[in-house]
């Protein structure tokens, strides 16, 4: 257990006395994941909604592969990524690989079939129960959208957090794509990483409790909001 | 109807909050004062880069991206053209990389080397013999050995030394030998949480925290000389190479400043890098 407490004392003394290099690399994993998982709400939601509502051909097909890609490895994503933004790539002209645009493209990569998947499961229910009603007011399946997205905004919210978890967690992806470089691309998990490979144990797993208390926070907030905002 | 507008503005106020605070450092990097060198994970680990940067970016004004990477890895980055200058240590590779053409000249930096470390009961019984000796009493023990197995510079001077030893590491291995596929600190923490052997360069093993019942039973022998070069990447290759900053970058490392800085580099009172940029042989 000595390890256990050793971490937290060292992680009590990185957020007490407001740690420079921690704050950025603080900053940086937010932001970076916070507009990833936005990315990915803003293309997986609608689809997610519209895969509920519309009966297009290959309907099925999409969300088996949106829910097969629920398990989508970050290594190969970020892999793929890599090998897109690469100098010798297709995209290599960008000249952003190893930045913090990079570890968005890749993090917004793995939260699109989850906000998709997670969505599409919430807005059958919806459409189901006040899809009729909607229609008999005369509305069209398009105009019909964004009211059951308004029903259904808890379970969004769901959705939006989901790919938020999984964004803030991985290391895998980022690490190729960003490089893990000081002061610039380096995050909370790839940090946790290499202070685990410098044998630092003790400081990696304090930097993994300051990850939990973080992820945490950024939940208990967006209730929070959501709580005020919606009035309930 | 009113209320479904809270989950909107729930999600706009966050993307605002996002776009406002992003701290993405973009601004501080000035497109022409940084490069992006390729190195191994021994420079990074060591804490060598961690002390030598902010003394590169003081004298000379370049902010260095490293990408801690292991020699085999850091050479196809470059060879994508995703790095400006590659920092390594496997001779063969770097003069293999030239050959090719994906670099313009190499430059011995500096040297260090190579230690066998093992638990301090030492049950295969190496201490103090020379390491070819060492490696063929921990295959005829069978005793635990972790290989890095990443084609870094540690492991392609390991994979030498067995071939050195007399030993066909690739067909006569058994389940003692470990290729665990990884970096020298994850190899290192294998070896203390398994009692193995494993070689280290002596940089990381310095800087290594997490050493449990592990300390250095093979060194000084002159076989586990370890030599760190520096090459630019080949701008006629990659028209997207920073040549100027890049070349500034090795002219340092070279310069009898940047090669009293890299002496300089201390870890309790124990140099970790030897400065030889001036030995036309290394």
């Amino acid at each position: 257990m000595n390890d256990f407490t050793q971490a937290l004392d060292v992680a009590a003394s990185l957020i007490s006395r407001f740690d420079p290099e921690l704050s950025q690399i603080v900053g940086l994993s937010l932001g970076v994941s916070l507009t990833a998982s936005l990315v990915a709400f803003a293309i997986g939601a609608p689809l997610g909604t519209a895969l509920a509502i519309y009966r297009v051909r290959g309907r099925v097909g999409l969300i088996v592969v949106a829910n097969a890609l629920l398990g989508l490895p970050p290594v190969v994503v970020g892999l793929a990524v890599y090998l897109l933004l690469s100098r010798s790539g297709p995209l290599g002209a960008l000249g952003i690989l190893f930045t913090p645009t990079a570890m968005v493209i890749a993090q917004a990569i793995l939260g699109i079939p989850i906000v998709i998947a997670l969505v599409h499961r919430i807005m059958v229910d919806v459409w189901a129960r006040y899809g009729d009603a909607l229609l008999v007011d005369g509305a069209s399946r398009l105009r019909a959208t964004l009211p059951l997205m308004a029903i259904g905004r808890d379970g969004l919210l769901t959705a939006f957090l989901a790919a938020f978890g999984r964004a803030i967690a991985e290391v895998g992806a980022i690490i190729i794509v960003g490089g893990n470089v000081h002061g610039y691309t380096r995050t909370m998990t790839t940090a946790i990483a290499l202070e685990t490979s410098k044998g630092e144990l003790s400081l990696a797993l304090a930097l993994g409790i300051i990850l939990i208390i973080l992820s945490m926070t950024v939940s208990g907030l967006s209730f929070l909001i959501g709580r005020i905002l919606t009035g309930r | 109807m009113k209320h479904w507008f809270g989950s909107l503005r729930i999600l706009a106020i966050i993307a605002l909050v996002v776009l406002g605070t992003q701290t993405f450092p973009q601004s501080s990097w000035a497109e022409d004062h940084s490069i992006v060198v390729a190195s191994t994970t021994s420079t990074q680990d060591s804490g060598l880069f961690g002390y030598l940067l902010p003394i590169v970016k003081r004298k000379t004004g370049i902010e260095v991206k490293v990408l801690a990477q292991g020699t085999g890895q850091a050479l196809d980055t470059a060879r994508r053209g995703d790095a400006d200058v590659v920092f390594v240590h496997a001779k063969s590779a770097e003069e293999k990389f030239l050959a090719e053409g994906f670099g313009v000249k190499r430059y011995p930096v500096m040297y260090n080397d190579f230690v066998v470390i093992g638990p301090k009961g030492d049950p295969a019984g190496i201490k103090g013999k020379d390491v070819l000796t060492a490696l063929q009493t921990i295959k005829t023990r069978a005793a635990p050995f972790v290989s890095r197995g990443d084609h870094s510079g540690t492991h392609i001077a390991e994979l030498k030394l067995w071939k050195e030893a007399g030993i066909d590491i690739v067909n006569d291995r058994g389940s003692w030998y470990k290729e665990i596929g990884q970096g020298m600190g994850a190899a290192l923490n294998m070896a203390s949480a398994s009692n193995a052997y494993v070689l280290s360069d002596r940089g990381t093993w310095l800087a290594f925290q997490n050493r449990g019942d592990l300390t250095v039973l093979v060194e000084s022998d002159k076989r586990l000389f370890n030599q760190y070069g520096v090459m630019l990447v080949n701008p006629v290759k990659h028209p997207t190479v920073k040549k100027e900053p890049g070349q500034r970058f090795i002219d340092f490392l070279i310069s009898p400043e940047g090669q009293n800085a890299i002496a300089g580099y201390k870890i309790n009172g124990q140099q970790l890098f030897y400065p030889n940029a001036n030995d036309p042989n290394a």
